[in-house]
């Protein structure tokens, strides 16, 4: 019980970050971006090309930093994703959404977008293979916190908890006192209205795209960490991510960020009723139970 | 020459079943500009119920019905509907990516339970114990197959006429006017949370036919085929052929199950041994491609829909 609970609540935190960027781009651009996971394996693919290279360049980055499995070569390197990620997200949106948004059709973006995501996935299978990988080889031992209830943490595991709460505390600071974070937040309150008060909006959308790619990659450099790799975690995670979205409220940031948590601990204690198997559904199970007690999540307002 | 007119009505009968499938989609997203993300479930429930109840006893899962045939594809029909109903009447008041996102949800809960419910479907080893109607009388070769384009055929045409007719009716006119501008209809009187809702079901239902077709060709299904690859197909071939025609619609089926099989033969024969492995991944490529290059160069598809004027204001007409 108490280990689901801690599995959930780190599953929650790869959850949140990654749906934090989705709520963000779904309230402004108005879509259901179905490639938004991609991002995530974009980021965690990114991070693990320079995480090798800086290690063949420099072998004292490849140490461990103990008792975790991250290494100084990952660390720079996951800064290094979060700018690749971010910056694919603006190309992604150069290329296609801005073009078929111009075009006019919300629904056809949400085409455009499951387009995207199958090249993109696939892209990635070609160039990497199919099989997963892992950015250490070494096994990372759990540490027994506590032996009644029995509770076992990965030391990887609580700085992946302790970055993310970071991390979500920096964009809380940067939305709520920089006039950036107000211009951004009035942007997705009511953008046309925005644009009358001078914040330029094309260039708050290519913000939008690098924060929430930047925050994808960490998420998905976190799962990888975590699990593993593979060309296909996008395919698994777009579900859960989009059910953490809903659980907030879209539009919502911090309904997200707590979204992301709900879904990871029910996800995480429904395996203790539900064969394993099954685990795939819970997300569209708690998907239904939000549409049908609170329709617009948890801090999301009615909207057309 | 027996071998390649065997090889023509395999490919028709395929595309056929897909072409229904597409037309239903074009009656939600043509018609009514309903996004459906999850194609597969609806398709899906409707070949697993027609199997399910139209299948000889077995021990390893359900199926002891042996209902008549009709019956049972009727029974695929209205199980795929009821699920569209269920997931309609959750989603289609919200926001119009709620259904993306809830259809999306399905397709994978749907894949999800055929594959670890094994004592309802047989698992990830599929279903199996159905006999293909009138097998007595036609056998097993080309005769039956060719039998059974025919019904496949002739479900085409009926669908294609059903959906024809609709779309001149009233209520097409009615649907048009929802998704061109819901507001304005709902000024008129009219109720289009309702009418999204049929159009919907009725889209799925033909889904669910499509599906119940498909399993008993094979007389087999697995969750192999419900994976979400099947919903992307035929999108593309909708988005290809031309949201909102029908004629459209079905020459879309044609064309992209053409390239899809001729991409998939064409990889294994010409392609390295070693690159085997990745023919699907360089597929499912090209299928993104063909969506997201549909979208931006041609968005009305090949076969652009007709906009009508269904009453002339000139009395006497």
């Amino acid at each position: 019980m108490i280990q689901s609970l801690a599995d959930g609540i780190l599953v929650g935190a790869v959850l949140s970050l990654g749906a934090i960027g989705l709520t963000m781009v779904m309230h402004m651009l108005r879509f259901a971006n179905f490639a938004h996971a991609e991002l995530l394996t974009i980021g965690a693919y990114a991070a693990l090309v320079f995480d090798r290279v800086f290690q063949g360049v420099n072998a004292t980055l490849g140490v461990k930093l103990a008792p975790l499995t991250l290494t100084g070569s990952l660390v720079v390197a996951m800064v290094i994703a979060m700018a690749i990620t971010g910056a694919s997200a603006v190309l992604i949106d150069r290329l296609v959404f801005r073009r078929v948004r111009e075009k006019g059709g919300e629904l056809s973006m949400v085409f455009a977008s499951f387009g995207v995501a199958l090249i993109v996935r696939n892209v990635i299978g070609l160039i990497f293979g199919l099989h997963t990988e892992l950015y250490s080889k070494g096994i990372a031992f759990a540490v027994v916190v506590s032996r009644d209830p029995l509770l076992l943490i990965k030391p990887d595991q609580v700085f992946v908890l302790a970055a993310t709460l970071v991390i979500m505390l920096v964009l809380h600071l940067v939305l709520s006192r920089t006039t950036l974070g107000y211009a951004l937040r009035a942007v997705a309150e009511n953008p046309s209205l925005a644009q009358v008060n001078g914040i330029p909006l094309k260039r708050m959308i290519v913000l939008i795209w690098v924060i929430g790619g930047g925050l994808a990659a960490v998420a998905g450099i976190f799962y990888g960490l975590t699990n593993h790799l593979s060309p296909v975690m996008g395919r698994d995670l777009v579900l859960p991510i989009f059910a953490a979205a809903i659980v907030g409220g879209i539009g919502s940031i911090y309904g997200a960020a707590l979204g992301g948590m709900i879904v990871g601990i029910a996800s995480s204690l429904a395996l203790l009723i539900l064969p394993s198997g099954y685990s795939p559904s819970v997300p569209f199970l708690i998907i239904l139970a939000v549409l049908l007690v609170r329709p617009n999540g948890l801090f999301g307002e009615v909207r057309a | 020459m027996i071998g390649v007119l065997s090889y023509l009505v395999f490919f028709a009968t395929l595309a056929s079943i897909l072409a229904i499938a597409v037309l239903g989609l074009n009656l939600q997203w043509g018609n009514t500009g309903l996004f459906n993300g999850g194609v597969a479930a609806f398709f899906g429930a409707g070949a697993y119920v027609t199997l399910i109840l139209g299948g000889q006893p077995q021990d390893e899962h359900l199926g002891d019905f042996a209902l008549p045939y009709l019956l049972a594809l009727a029974g695929g029909i209205a199980a795929a509907a009821l699920l569209a109903w269920i997931v309609g009447r959750l989603t289609l008041k919200l926001r119009h990516d709620y259904l993306a996102i809830a259809t999306f949800g399905v397709a994978v809960a749907f894949e999800n339970v055929m594959r670890n419910a094994e004592w309802l479907t047989g698992g990830a080893k599929g279903l199996r114990g159905f006999e293909r109607p009138l097998r007595d009388l036609l056998g097993d070769g080309l005769t039956y197959n060719i039998a059974f384009l025919t019904v496949v055929l002739v479900a085409l045409v009926l669908v294609y006429g059903v959906l024809q007719r609709l779309a001149a009716s009233p209520f097409g006119r009615l649907l048009r006017a929802i998704r061109e501008d819901e507001d304005a209809a709902r000024s008129l009187g009219k109720m289009p949370a309702r009418i999204r809702l049929t159009a919907f079901v009725t889209g799925s239902g033909i889904m669910g036919l499509a599906g119940g077709l498909y399993g008993s060709f094979y007389a087999f299904v697995s969750p192999q085929d419900v994976l979400p690859t099947l919903t992307f197909q035929i999108w593309a071939m909708l988005i290809v052929g031309g949201a909102g025609n029908n004629r459209g619609a079905i020459a879309g089926a044609f064309l992209i199950w053409g390239a899809w099989t001729a991409s998939g033969w064409a990889l294994s024969r010409f392609a390295p041994v070693e690159a085997q492995l990745y023919t699907g991944s360089i597929q499912f490529i090209l299928i993104g491609l063909v969506i997201v290059g549909m979208l931006l160069w041609r968005p009305q598809g090949l076969f652009p829909e007709r906009l009508v004027v269904s009453q002339s204001g000139k009395p006497g007409h």
